[in-house]
C-alpha cells in the first residue's frame, strides 16, 4: 500500500477534560488511518467520544479539553505539534468540518449569506462577487429552494434542516481535502439526505476528498463508508466494512446495537435497547468498557482490556469472546484429531 | 369567562385552521411566508400523533404555534376543553370561511388567554437541544427550573430526587448533574431537554426530533420510555420526526406535512400500510431499510418537478407541481381532508 496516500493518520489518542468534577477521559487510545478519496465511518453511543475525536483532529477542543498522549499526522506532520497559526490554515482550506448542532457554528446575529461569503472568503482566494455567486450555488446545491431570499434570512428564520444544510454548504465550499462530517444528515428527510450525500460523494470522486462521516444511521453508513469503526467508552471495539460489521458483528455492544433498531416486523413490540447505565467517563472500569453491561461478559473482561483480534479479512474487534471462541474451536478441533 | 367553561370532547387537543405567517424580505418589498396554512388536527388523552413531512414544511411551527411560542396569524386551539387561542374567524362546515356581504371574513370575538397555568401541562422537547438549553447551567439547574417555576417541591432533598431519578429516566448518569450543559455529547444534551420537559408532569408533549441525535440503542430506551409514560401516565404527544420507522413504531395515528398544509391523516398502520395521498406514497417509497445489502441497491426516489417554496407557493394544491395525477382542479382549489373511512383523511382531488 502506497504511505503517501494517506491523508491522516491518529496513533493512540489520549484526549480529557479537566473539570472540577476531575478528569473527564473522553478518548482512551484511539489510532485509525484515513486514506485520500475513502470515506470512514464511526458509530458508537452517544457520549463515545466520536465529536471529541473531530475536535481533537481539528484542535477545536473546548478551554479544558487537551490532547494528552499521542499524535494527528497529516500528510506524515504531527498536527498537535503545529502552532496556532499553523492550525488556522488547516482548518477550513485543508480540513472542515460540519457541526452535529448546526447553532454552534452559525452565528444568530448575521444573515447566512453572510456566513457563507465570510467563510469562503476566508478559505479561497475568490473576489467578493465570485463569493456571493458561490455561497448562492452552494445553496442550490444542497436543496435550498429560493436562495437569493434565504442569503438575507438569519439562522433562526430557517427550519433545523435548512440549517443542516447552510452549515454543509459552507464546509463544502471551501472544497477541503478532508471533510469531517458530525451527524450531518440527523436533521433531514431521505430524499434530501440522498441529495446531499450524493454531493459528498461527487465530490470526493472529483478532488479526491477524503471524509469521516460520523454518525448512527445504519443507511447512510452502509451506501457511503469504506470502512466502519465502532465506539464505545472512548476506544474502538470493533473495525471493519459494513458488510463484515452488520453481518458478522464479533463485540458484544456491536451485536447489541443491532437488535436495538426499529424494523417493519417489530413494530408493535418494545424495542430493545442495552441494559444498564453508560458509562461514567470520570471512573473508567479496569477491564473491558462494556464488561459492566454485557450479558456474555466472563471474569476475564473484569480486570483485563482485550486487545484487537483479527476476526476475518479487514474485520478486527476487541472482545474477550472472540478468544474464547478460538480456543473453544482449537479445542474442538485438537478433540477430533 | 368564556374560555373558563368546560366543553366536553373525546379530544385533548384541538387545533383548528392553525395559520402561522412571518414577514420575509424580499427586494424593497415585504412578503408573507406561510410556513403553516390553514392546519386541522386533534389528539385524544394518551394519544401519540406522528407529524412527517420534507425539511421545512412548517413542523416545528406548528409545535411551537400551538404552545404560543409564536403569536399564531389565526386559529383556535383548544386543550382540555378549555379555549387557548381563537382569532375569531368563523368557517362553515365544508371548512371554508364565512364572509359576510361585502365579502369580508366574519369574525368573532378573539381569546388569548394567559398561558402561564398551560405552561405545566404543555411542554416541548426542543430540535436544537444546543440553543434550548443554556450552556452555563449545570443540569440539575436546567432540570430543576421548571419544577422551581411552578414550585414542585417541598424540600431542597426532593428536588434533588426529583431530578435524579427524571436523569436516571433518560439514561444519564447521577454524576452528570453537576456538569454545565456545554460539557455534553449531543445525545445527551437531548437527553437533558428530554427530563427537562418531563419534570412537571405535563399531560402532553411536543417532542420535536426528540430522539434524533441519539444512537440507536439509546433512541430505543428513550422510545420505550415515552411509551411507558403514556401507558402510566396517560401523557399525549405530537411525535415530530422524519424517521418513518421510529414514527411508525411510536405513533397510533400519523399526520402527513406538505408545504403548510396536512395531506393525510391515519391510523399509523394503516398510513403505512395504504397510504392515499400521492405525496404520502412517495415518501413512503422512501423509506431506508437498515441493511447494507438493502441500502446499497436501493435508488432514491426523485420527485418530479420544482420544489415549492412557502414564499411562492403553488394556487390550489401544494403538491400539484410535482404530482403525477394533477388535474386542471389541483390548480384551481385546495383539496379539503375527507374522510375515507375509518378516520382516514385525506386532501386530494383525484386519489
Ligand atoms: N467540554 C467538556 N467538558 C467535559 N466533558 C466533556 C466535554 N465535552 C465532551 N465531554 C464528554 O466527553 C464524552 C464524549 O463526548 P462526545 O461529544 O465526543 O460524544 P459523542 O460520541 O459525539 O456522542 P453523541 O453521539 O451523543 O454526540 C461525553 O461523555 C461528554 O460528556
Ligand atoms: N421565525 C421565523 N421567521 C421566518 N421564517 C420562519 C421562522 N420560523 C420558521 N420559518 C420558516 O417556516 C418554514 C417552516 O419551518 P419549520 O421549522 O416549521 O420546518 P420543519 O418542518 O420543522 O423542518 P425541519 O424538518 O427542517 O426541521 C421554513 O420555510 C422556515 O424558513
Ligand atoms: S389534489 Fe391533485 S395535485 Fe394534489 S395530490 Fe391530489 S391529484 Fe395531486
Ligand atoms: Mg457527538
Ligand atoms: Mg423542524
Amino acid at each position: 500500500m502506497s504511505e503517501n496516500n494517506t491523508l491522516l493518520q491518529v496513533e493512540n489518542l489520549h484526549t480529557s477534560f479537566f473539570t472540577d468534577n476531575g478528569e473527564v477521559r473522553a478518548v482512551n487510545g484511539l489510532t485509525f488511518r484515513l486514506d485520500a478519496g475513502k470515506t470512514l465511518g464511526i458509530v458508537g453511543e452517544s457520549g463515545s467520544g466520536k465529536s471529541v475525536t473531530a475536535y481533537s483532529i481539528m484542535q477545536i477542543l473546548a478551554e479544558t479539553g487537551r490532547i494528552v498522549e499521542g499524535s494527528v499526522k497529516f500528510k506524515g506532520e504531527d498536527l498537535t505539534k503545529w502552532n496556532a497559526k499553523q492550525m488556522q490554515a488547516f482548518r477550513g482550506s485543508k480540513c472542515s468540518i460540519i457541526f452535529q448542532d448546526p447553532m454552534t457554528s452559525l452565528n444568530p446575529v448575521f444573515t447566512i449569506g453572510y456566513q457563507l461569503e465570510e467563510a469562503i472568503l476566508l478559505h479561497t482566494d475568490k473576489t467578493k462577487k465570485e463569493a456571493k455567486e458561490r455561497a448562492i450555488e452552494m445553496l442550490t446545491l444542497v436543496g435550498v429552494n429560493e436562495p437569493e431570499a434565504r442569503v438575507k434570512q438569519y439562522p433562526h428564520e430557517l427550519s433545523g434542516g435548512m440549517r443542516q444544510r447552510v452549515m454543509i454548504a459552507m464546509a463544502l465550499a471551501c472544497e477541503p481535502d478532508i471533510l469531517i462530517a458530525d451527524e450531518p444528515t440527523t436533521a433531514l428527510d431521505v430524499t434530501i439526505q440522498a441529495q446531499i450525500l450524493e454531493l459528498m460523494q461527487e465530490l470526493q470522486k472529483k478532488m479526491g476528498m477524503a471524509i469521516i462521516m460520523v454518525t448512527h444511521d445504519l443507511g447512510v453508513i452502509a451506501s457511503m463508508c469504506d470502512e466502519i469503526l465502532v465506539m464505545y467508552g472512548g476506544r474502538v471495539c470493533e473495525r471493519g466494512t459494513a458488510d463484515a460489521i452488520f453481518y458478522h458483528p464479533a463485540h458484544e455492544y456491536t451485536k447489541g446495537l443491532l437488535r436495538s433498531i426499529p424494523r417493519a416486523d417489530n413494530m408493535n413490540e418494545r424495542l430493545v435497547p442495552i441494559g444498564g447505565t453508560p458509562i461514567n467517563l470520570l471512573q473508567m472500569p479496569e477491564g473491558c468498557a462494556f464488561c459492566p453491561r454485557c450479558d456474555a461478559a466472563m471474569k476475564i473482561c473484569l480486570t483485563q482490556k482485550p486487545d484487537e483480534y483479527r476476526v476475518g479479512d479487514d474485520h478486527l474487534a476487541s472482545c474477550w469472546m472472540n478468544v474464547k471462541e478460538l480456543y473453544d474451536s482449537q479445542e474442538e478441533n485438537g478433540n477430533g484429531e | 369567562m368564556a374560555n373558563e367553561a368546560k366543553t366536553t370532547s373525546e379530544y385533548l387537543l384541538e387545533v383548528e385552521h392553525l395559520k402561522q405567517y412571518f414577514p420575509v424580505r424580499q427586494g424593497f418589498h415585504t412578503v408573507m411566508l406561510k410556513a403553516v396554512d390553514d392546519v386541522s388536527f386533534a389528539i385524544r388523552p394518551g394519544e401519540t400523533l406522528g407529524l412527517v413531512g420534507e425539511s421545512g414544511c412548517g413542523k416545528t411551527t406548528v409545535g411551537r404555534s400551538l404552545l404560543r411560542l409564536y403569536q399564531p396569524t389565526a386559529g383556535r386551539i383548544t386543550f382540555d376543553g378549555k379555549v387557548l387561542l381563537d382569532t375569531g374567524e368563523q368557517y362553515d362546515e365544508n371548512g371554508r370561511p364565512v364572509l359576510d356581504a361585502s365579502g369580508k371574513p366574519v369574525k368573532g370575538p378573539a381569546i388569548e388567554p394567559d398561558m402561564f397555568p398551560f405552561r405545566r401541562q404543555m411542554q416541548m422537547v426542543f430540535q436544537d437541544p444546543y440553543s434550548s438549553l443554556n450552556p452555563r447551567m449545570t443540569v440539575e439547574d436546567i432540570i430543576g427550573e421548571p419544577l422551581d417555576v411552578h414550585k414542585l417541591y417541598s424540600s431542597k432533598a426532593e428536588r434533588r430526587d426529583k431530578i435524579l431519578e427524571l436523569m436516571e429516566l433518560v439514561g444519564l448518569n447521577a454524576e452528570h448533574a453537576m456538569r454545565y450543559a456545554h460539557e455534553f455529547s449531543g445525545g445527551q444534551r437531548q437527553r437533558i431537554g428530554i427530563a427537562r420537559a418531563l419534570a412537571v408532569n405535563p399531560k402532553f408533549i411536543v417532542c420535536d426530533e426528540a430522539v434524533s441525535a441519539l444512537d440507536v440503542s439509546i433512541q430505543a430506551q428513550v422510545v420505550n420510555m415515552f411509551e411507558e409514560l403514556q401507558d402510566k401516565l396517560g401523557v399525549a404527544y405530537l411525535f415530530i420526526a422524519h424517521d418513518l420507522l421510529v414514527v411508525h413504531h411510536i405513533s397510533d395515528r400519523i399526520a402527513v406535512m406538505y408545504l403548510g398544509k396536512v395531506v393525510e391523516i391515519a391510523d399509523a398502520d394503516e398510513l403505512n400500510g395504504s397510504p392515499i395521498h400521492p405525496y404520502t406514497l412517495s415518501l413512503l417509497s422512501a423509506v431506508p431499510i437498515p441493511d447494507p445489502e438493502t441500502a446499497r441497491h436501493s435508488k432514491r426516489i426523485v420527485l418530479e418537478g420544482d420544489v415549492p417554496s412557502p414564499l411562492n407557493m403553488p394556487s390550489g394544491c401544494p403538491f400539484r407541481t410535482r404530482c403525477r395525477y394533477a388535474t386542471e382542479q389541483c390548480a384551481a382549489e385546495m383539496p379539503p381532508l375527507s374522510d375515507r373511512g375509518d378516520g382516514h383523511m385525506v386532501a386530494c382531488w383525484n386519489k
